[in-house]
């Protein structure tokens, strides 16, 4: 035990160590990075915060209305299509936002197919509807991208225990709306809340779309304080503004989290064997509807543009198939490694936060989780500072050679960064489990380790899995860390669809990004075979 | 007894050591035959490329592609145990950067030094050459032939001019193509009146900066915008695209190499140094000097549609022959210049509201 608690605090250190690097560049405050950082508040900071708020306000307005309205629809009503809904509402996890940009914008913009085909058609003049790369477009494609997370969480809360206690409303008297806002809501609210935290936080650390869309936001200025500035110091101060708002999310979050634990110890006992409510004539159309826009815009339109400009491409040039095996082998094992390491890491983590609930469990707990929204570039930096002081301070530790010439530094950053999936992963899994049956199994004389394996476990499975194929998916989209760290010879599909895109060759793109999208689906598929079990 | 039991141990102890020495050393003549590459370029016939010169030296390429940034910073947390070798930039600020941070280690090379021209590579001193360019790009203007006249948009000063006004567009200020670029006109111009001429360009733009090089250019091609500054590979590729939309954008697009009449057209490389700790520096020189062959320059710079830099090489690249990238003056200011200037010419973006 003693040996488990050591190992957790090694954990807690190098997974937080990176973000508190970005804390510790205020202590080497000089007058270089004073300049930049003045220079930048007193023109363009003030707009990269008004941008990053408004682009996190309306991606909070899509993924909520979009992932909670369509779990609701799956949960809370049958309808035909459902259970192909089900699983299809998940198909935008398989779609890096990156892509679905790069589509869009490649597709709508004034000099794309369809505005050119419809000048051509109608004789019509000039720009037909404002440009995708806007403010908008990009609230809209990290929306698509991002709702999942809302949608896979709501539907846990309210796929165990909504329909039974709907149909007591019901026959208590509660007409629908009432069933609706009164029961599902508040049983819904705390997934609602952390799904949300979870799309924000990827806004928030987001530069792929943004920096295409030409989006200013303080992502951006932190980019271009590092790169184009080259002044870390500066980035890293930046970054901590960012830090801040992210805390203040989580702990919202975690409030409402603690909200959900109350109401679902009232909440147990067995239902009935009660059955969703049956929707037929336009209410099914309607909920047919709702559920399928999001995967359309999300996920079989995009799919379609990507399709199209590989055929285009295929039609002038060879593929090499070889290769792309490679790749994508490449892809399945950094993230199958880090999926099950960021899994246990989160279960261990959470179960001591569970035992024990101090201040200091739920604080380390708070900064692990703390990685997820920095940008990825920004925990690079906050990796390879420490690295190249310890290699500078002590040449013989070859420091800087294990962490980029073997996937250790990589398998590293991917960690700080996706851990927060896998924690709410299995937090949510947690407030799910009253604690009274904690208290219960102690009475039974059931403790520590036992506790885990024999009560926890197999509660949480569903809550691993969910969290093991999140962190699998979110890795193998990654880009900036894997750029950077990424050992000799060892190209993923993320990285080949980013660079050919970045290239603008997105015909040659096409093919990684839909095999991106493809190995992404396999996961997804798993997921949905475990969501159909329940 | 103790003493024999010692000895044999001993032996078998020497014995195991000298085993293990000799498999070490074949590693390592193995790994002897090795080149580590850093790569900021990442185009399909690097890979020929690179195919060619192990075929003709034996010696391995394991590689690494990454953007110039990151490269450099990878570099630089690694220190003494990098396992870089060779380092390939596409962009003069960011092979500057590197020398001046010690990244690179000079090399004396009279092959290098004679067949690559002066201004394109680092300042030579007593220890060597830092970096040098392989292959050349152009800031070139486009413009729609039915909208604008070629004698408003022949020189970088004039996209300011009223007359462009609601017609220009560019990708983001902050990018290295830029920032490169109005570096050199901070060198030309002086800070001042490079600063007034960014905040005209301002004006005149017809859309907020957004997307790559490729997009400015196709909004020309459909009359969102009337002029466009973009690299001059970008240009080339969509002309000697296959697919008939790219062709049918490209026929209302006329193409200038600006400041024929002035200081020439600003030019941007790509280029290779060897990394400062590198584990085979022989083979290292030996790959650079490779990419200075005439067949390692023509695919170098036919790759990516880019000029040579060995001047004896023929440019026999159809789509550079097609836009007038054949004899055309150049700036001559030392591409080393460029890096210098970055922080203020991003300032004075940032001032400008230039995104």
């Amino acid at each position: 035990m003693r040996l488990i608690s050591l190992l957790r605090l090694l954990v807690i250190v190098l997974l937080a160590l990176p973000v508190l690097m970005v804390l510790a560049a205020w202590l080497q405050w000089n007058d270089g990075s004073a300049d930049i950082l003045l220079g930048m508040a007193s023109t363009v900071l003030p707009s990269y915060v008004v941008s990053s708020l408004s682009l996190c306000f309306w991606v909070a307005i899509g993924v909520i209305s979009m992932g909670s309205v369509s779990a609701a629809a799956v949960t809370l009503f049958d309808f035909k299509g459902r259970r192909s809904m089900e699983w299809a509402l998940l198909l935008p996890l398989a779609m890096p936002a990156y892509v679905v940009a790069y589509a869009y914008s490649d597709f709508l913009q004034f000099s794309g197919p369809l505005q050119t085909a419809l000048r051509a058609g109608f004789g019509w003049q000039g720009a037909l509807w404002p440009d995708v790369r806007s403010l908008w477009g990009a609230a809209a494609v990290l929306s698509f991208a991002l709702y999942p997370y809302v949608y896979l969480l709501v539907r846990a809360a309210l796929v165990e225990r909504a329909p039974q206690l709907m149909e007591a409303a019901r026959l208590l008297g509660a007409d629908l709306p009432r069933r609706i806002f009164r029961v599902a809501l508040p049983l819904a609210r705390p997934a609602i809340a952390a799904g949300m935290a979870l799309a924000l936080m990827e806004t928030l650390a987001d530069f792929g779309v943004s920096s295409y869309f030409g989006v200013t936001t303080f992502s951006t200025g932190i980019y271009k304080a590092w790169l184009v500035m080259d002044d870390r110091v500066a980035a890293a101060q930046l970054a901590t503004f960012l830090l801040l708002l992210v805390a203040l999310m989580l702990r919202l979050e975690q409030k409402a989290q603690a909200r959900l634990r109350f109401a679902s110890q009232r909440s147990m006992g067995r239902g009935t064997e009660s059955q969703p409510l049956q929707l037929k004539g336009w209410p099914a159309a309607l909920a047919v509807l709702l559920c399928a826009m999001p995967v359309l815009l999300g996920f079989v339109l995009p799919l379609l543009i990507m399709a199209h400009a590989l055929w285009v491409h295929s039609q002038s040039m060879w593929i090499d198939w070889p290769k792309f095996s490679v790749w994508m082998g490449n892809s399945l094992y950094l993230g199958l490694l880090t999926a099950v390491l960021a899994v246990g890491m989160a279960l261990s983590l959470a179960f001591s936060q569970r035992v024990h609930p101090g201040v200091w469990q739920r604080l380390s707990t708070q900064a692990v989780g703390l990685g997820y929204a920095v940008p990825g570039v920004i925990i690079v930096v906050g990796l390879l500072l420490p690295i190249g002081w310890l290699q500078q301070a002590w040449p013989q530790s070859q420091a800087g050679y294990w962490l980029t010439a073997t996937i250790l530094g990589l398998v590293w950053a991917y960690l700080v960064r996706f851990i927060a999936v896998a924690l709410q992963a299995v937090q949510t899994g947690y407030t799910r489990i009253p604690i009274s049956t904690d208290e219960a199994s102690r009475t039974l004389g059931v403790f520590r380790t036992a506790l885990f394996t024999r009560v926890h476990w197999p509660l949480l499975k569903r809550s691993t899995a969910a969290a093991l194929l999140l962190v699998l998916v979110d890795v193998m989209k990654e880009l900036p860390a894997t750029l950077v760290l990424r050992p000799f010879n060892t190209d993923t599909l993320a990285v080949m669809a980013y660079q050919l895109a970045r290239d603008e060759r997105l015909g040659e793109a096409a093919l990684p990004s839909l095999a991106l999208v493809l190995v992404g689906l396999l996961p997804v598929m798993l997921l949905s075979r475990t969501l159909r079990k329940t | 007894m103790i003493c024999k039991l010692g000895f044999a141990g001993f032996t078998r102890h020497t014995f195991v050591t000298l085993a293990l020495l000799a498999s070490l050393s074949d590693a390592s003549l193995a790994q002897d035959a090795e080149l580590n590459l850093y790569s900021a370029r990442h185009y399909a016939t690097d890979e020929a490329l690179y195919a060619d010169f192990t075929r003709a030296t034996g010696i391995r390429i394991n590689r690494v592609d990454a953007d110039d940034a990151g490269i450099l910073s990878r570099l630089k947390a690694e220190g003494s145990a990098s396992p870089a070798d060779v380092i390939l930039l596409v962009d003069a600020a960011r092979l500057w950067k590197g020398e001046v941070e010690g990244l690179f280690k000079p090399i004396h090379s009279k092959l290098l030094e004679k067949a690559i021209p002066e201004h394109l590579r680092a300042r030579s001193r007593a220890e060597g050459t830092s970096w040098f360019g392989f292959s050349t790009r152009a800031r070139v203007i486009v413009y729609d032939k039915s909208l604008v006249k070629p004698e408003d948009v022949d020189s970088y000063e004039k996209l300011a001019l009223p007359v462009n006004k609601n017609k220009l567009c560019v990708r983001s200020g902050s990018h290295p193509y830029n920032l490169s670029l109005f570096g050199a006109m901070v060198e030309h111009l002086g800070a001042p009146a490079t600063e007034v001429w960014l905040k005209d360009l301002v004006g005149n733009m017809a859309r907020s900066p957004k997307g790559g090089d490729t997009d400015q250019i196709k909004a020309v091609g459909s009359g969102e915008c009337g002029i466009a500054l973009a690299n001059s590979y970008y240009v080339a590729r969509l002309l000697r695209s296959g697919a008939q939309q790219d062709q049918a954008l490209m026929q209302r697009v006329g193409v200038i190499f600006p400041n024929q009449t002035s200081w020439g057209t600003h030019m941007n490389i790509a280029g290779g140094a060897v990394a400062q700790y590198a584990k085979h520096p022989a083979n290292a020189q030996k790959f650079l000097e490779y990419l200075a062959s005439p067949s390692a320059q023509s695919y170098f710079a036919d790759g990516n549609n880019e000029w040579p830099v060995v001047k004896s090489v023929p440019i026999t690249n159809p789509a550079l022959q097609a836009i007038g990238g054949v004899n055309f003056k150049t700036d001559p200011l030392p591409v080393s210049f460029i890096g210098m200037n970055q922080i203020k010419v991003q300032q004075m973006l940032d001032r400008v509201g230039f995104r």
